[in-house]
């Protein structure tokens, strides 16, 4: 399946660009989409942490990924 | 009541104090970001704010709605802006009316420490040498 992965913030420096493709398998886990997106960007191993953001909310590693899912690159936050 | 907005403009810091002002309260907690010209004594020239607003309202009606449970407080506004801000602008205000200063103060607190910690907004310090976003490295 195809997934289109948003960034934000030093991520999106990162990927250069507000967001890519990535082709993973059904039932992928944000797990793996981790270690694809450190694989193919590893600047991303560098930051402090960065979590994974599925329909807006954070999603923990065992959570299955579907199709037309909107994902995100949450770099470390810094509002306020 | 509960208030939540992200925005390009400039914040009205009055107006969000009238907004959570009400008859039954006795008093309003306010927490007014501003913005420093130094960080660790170097000089910023200015932040830059990005956030994914969709998310970013999300977790932040989250904060405000835990603050309400746990101290019974009949109003909340959190209010943050996005885009360029220079020395002494407010990125931020949070606003918390309750019936007694205790549960005025803890929520304001919980409020602002916790939205720095969970919702998906992110600043660049831009300094006269370069720029960095802050909390991205170790």
């Amino acid at each position: 399946m195809t997934l289109r992965i948003l960034a934000f913030g030093i991520a999106k420096e990162i990927l250069g660009s507000t967001s890519t493709l990535v082709e993973l398998h059904a039932g992928a886990t944000v797990k793996e989409l981790r270690i694809l997106l450190e694989k193919q960007y590893p600047r991303l191993q560098k930051l402090a942490s960065f979590m994974i953001a599925v329909n807006n909310e954070y999603a923990s590693s065992d959570h299955v990924l579907q199709p037309g899912n909107e994902i995100a690159i949450i770099p470390p936050v810094s509002g306020g | 009541m509960i208030d939540i907005v992200i925005t390009e403009e400039i914040l009205n810091i009055q107006q969000c104090i009238n907004k959570v002002q009400s008859d039954d309260c006795g008093g309003i907690d306010v927490f007014i970001g501003t913005v420093r010209d130094n960080t660790k004594g170097k000089k910023v020239l200015r932040l830059e704010f990005e956030a994914y607003e969709t998310m970013a309202l999300i977790e932040m009606r989250k904060l405000a709605k835990n603050a309400v449970d746990k101290w019974s407080l009949k109003s909340v506004l959190i209010y943050h802006r996005t885009g360029i801000l220079h020395v002494g602008d407010v990125p931020v205000i949070i606003a918390v009316a309750a019936a007694h200063r205790d549960a005025a103060f803890d929520a304001c607190r919980y409020l602002i420490d916790t939205l720095k910690q969970t919702v998906p907004i992110w600043k660049k310090e831009i300094f006269e040498d370069g720029d960095i976003w802050v909390s991205a490295h170790p």
